[in-house]
């Protein structure tokens, strides 16, 4: 592949197998506590930031990292405090964050709509040195801190009373949770944009979760399919002139699509004759 | 020694109070159930205790400890009356029974020879060790509920909590059950349990607590079967049971009298 000779290339290319790896590690976690759709909201909210950073003359990405945090920490704070009212509030949040971030970029010295689809949609290829390196230091704090905490973040997702009783710093690991998803969806936004960082977190453990036991091994392919849709996107993409973001986000749905048949199949395959019938309730006596 | 120390708890959720005046107090060793109507408010009195829903007045001790100071999880088992929503996300039998072990573990060192030696032992004390490796979804209700079971007696605590266990399971299950519970509470293990009825586990309850309009209706030993409820094998089902029985109840014969 000559393509891989140049430079900023090469740089996409790390840059989309950190992202690949670590979107779907933090993802499993979101989707267990089904907050799929979270990484989308926050990415509205992200532009917000980018819009503050080209307006002040900051670094985007910081501004990005530092609004969708606070956002993050919002939504934590809303989802914890009620149920029914929380849906809405995330709304008027997720809207008002895009939204801002359409009116602040657009207020910008650099004001076009090529920078807004720029941080929409991702652009790998002009990712520069220095970003490569906030990439690399944030995906992988992101990965040590999803796979460290595996058992507790494993105890919280999947029952936050019981976690409770155990004793867990359940607001704290909720709020870890909140500040990694905001982290990475503002790094994956170079990679993939703030429209379409969800998919990486999401569509890959969906792929997994179709062939898997565990929730353990669901994770490793998970993040097996993460990093190898994001690396064939590049190249891919790189070929055949598309945007590696989505070219990256179709790869790995037709890794789902491929699990899903591949699980269905082996289902029918080891289709047990008869399975074990709970009696019923009732014992009747004659 | 005192393991669970109420006096005059008054506790409710979103400004309904559900728990008006309420004493209890639990000695090492004890086996207590505490019974009611559905919305008498036992369910609410464990889950007080364990600080899932907050204390509006009174206190509450556990091990000597004020709630709010206590800090000795690992010392509490609890098991709620079903697994939390089934996410999508497998996991298997055997991870579920690990998280028992988070408590006592402490959640910055990984899992040792220890931690894998405590979930088979408490997955052989409720008989399903050759499940470990299934996903908890492909499980019957009773093993479910069993394999809460195990995750609360894989962190080897001193007091079980458990909130209504045998609603809706098999026969098989409840009996696994008995046999897990009747074990911890031989070696000196404390029980707090919720039932809507005594059932299978009625020779090992010592205390029953029987709540009603948020209060402390009745406190004794368990009444004793009499009649055709002493008979082995009794299997009793309430007419006035849970909503989705009631479907059941409609043609199962009941008391010995036709329900229809």
């Amino acid at each position: 592949m000559d393509l891989l000779t140049y430079p900023f290339m090469l740089r996409a290319l790390a840059g989309a197998l950190i992202i690949g790896l670590a979107a779907p590690a933090l993802g499993i976690y979101l989707v267990q506590r089904r907050l799929s759709l979270i990484g989308d909201g926050i990415g509205h909210v992200a532009l917000t930031g980018v819009g503050v950073g080209l307006l002040t003359h900051q670094s985007p990405v910081l501004t990005a990292v530092l609004v969708s945090v606070a956002g993050a920490v919002a939504v934590e704070l809303v989802r914890e405090r009620g149920r029914t009212s929380g849906d809405l509030a995330l709304a008027l949040l997720f809207y008002g964050g895009i939204a801002g971030g359409v009116v602040l970029v657009g207020l910008s010295d650099d004001a076009s709509n090529a920078s807004l689809m720029q941080y929409l949609f991702g652009s790998l290829i002009t990712t520069s040195p220095a970003d490569i390196a906030v990439i690399a230091g944030l995906g992988a704090a992101v990965l040590i801190a999803m796979l460290v905490f595996r058992p507790a973040l494993f105890a919280l997702c999947n029952d936050e009373e019981y976690a409770r009783v155990s004793g867990l710093p359940v607001r704290t690991l909720n709020l870890l949770l909140a500040v990694t998803t905001a982290i990475t969806v503002t790094i994956a936004m170079r990679t993939v944009g703030l429209l379409l960082v969800s998919a990486l977190m999401v569509v890959p453990v969906a792929a997994a979760q179709q062939i898997t036991r565990g929730f353990r091994s669901t994770m490793a392919v998970a993040m097996l399919i993460g990093i190898c849709a994001a690396g064939a996107g590049v190249v891919l993409a790189g070929s055949i002139d598309t945007a590696p973001g989505a070219t990256t986000v179709l790869i790995a749905l037709a890794a789902f699509l491929l699990t899903t048949a591949a699980g269905a199949l082996w289902h029918r395959r080891r289709a047990t004759p008869a399975a074990h019938v709970e009696p019923p309730d009732v014992v009747l006596h004659a | 020694m005192s393991v669970v120390e109420v006096r005059h708890l008054a506790a409710g959720y979103d400004g309904r109070e559900i728990l008006r005046d309420v004493d209890l107090s639990v000695a090492s060793g004890d086996v207590v159930a505490i019974l009611g109507a559905n919305g008498s408010g036992k369910s609410t009195l464990v889950r007080t205790i364990l600080g899932l829903v907050p204390v509006r007045r009174g206190e509450i001790e556990l091990f000597g400890t004020p709630q709010r100071r206590f800090r000795h999880w690992e010392r509490v088992g609890y098991v709620p009356q079903r697994l939390g929503a089934g996410s999508g996300v497998p996991a298997t039998v055997g991870e579920v029974v690990a998280s028992g072990r988070l408590a006592r573990r402490g959640m910055f060192r990984p899992p040792g020879a220890a931690d894998r030696a405590a979930v088979h032992e408490a997955l052989a004390a409720v008989g399903l060790v050759d499940r470990i490796g299934d996903p908890v979804s492909t499980l019957s209700g009773g093993q479910q509920q069993r394999t809460l079971i195990a995750r609360a007696l894989a962190g080897k605590p001193d007091l079980l909590v458990l909130d209504e266990p045998t609603a809706g399971v098999d026969a098989a299950s409840q009996e696994a059950f008995a046999g897990a519970l009747t074990e911890f509470a031989a070696n000196g293990g404390t029980i707090l349990l919720v039932l809507h009825e005594l059932g299978p586990l009625r020779p090992l309850i010592g205390r029953a607590v029987v709540v009603h309009q948020g209060r402390i209706a009745h406190e004794g030993v368990p009444p004793e079967p009499a009649g055709h409820h002493a008979e082995p094998g009794h299997d009793h089902v309430h007419p006035h049971a849970d909503e989705e029985k009631a479907t059941i109840c409609e043609w199962a014969p009941t008391e010995g009298t036709k329900a229809y």
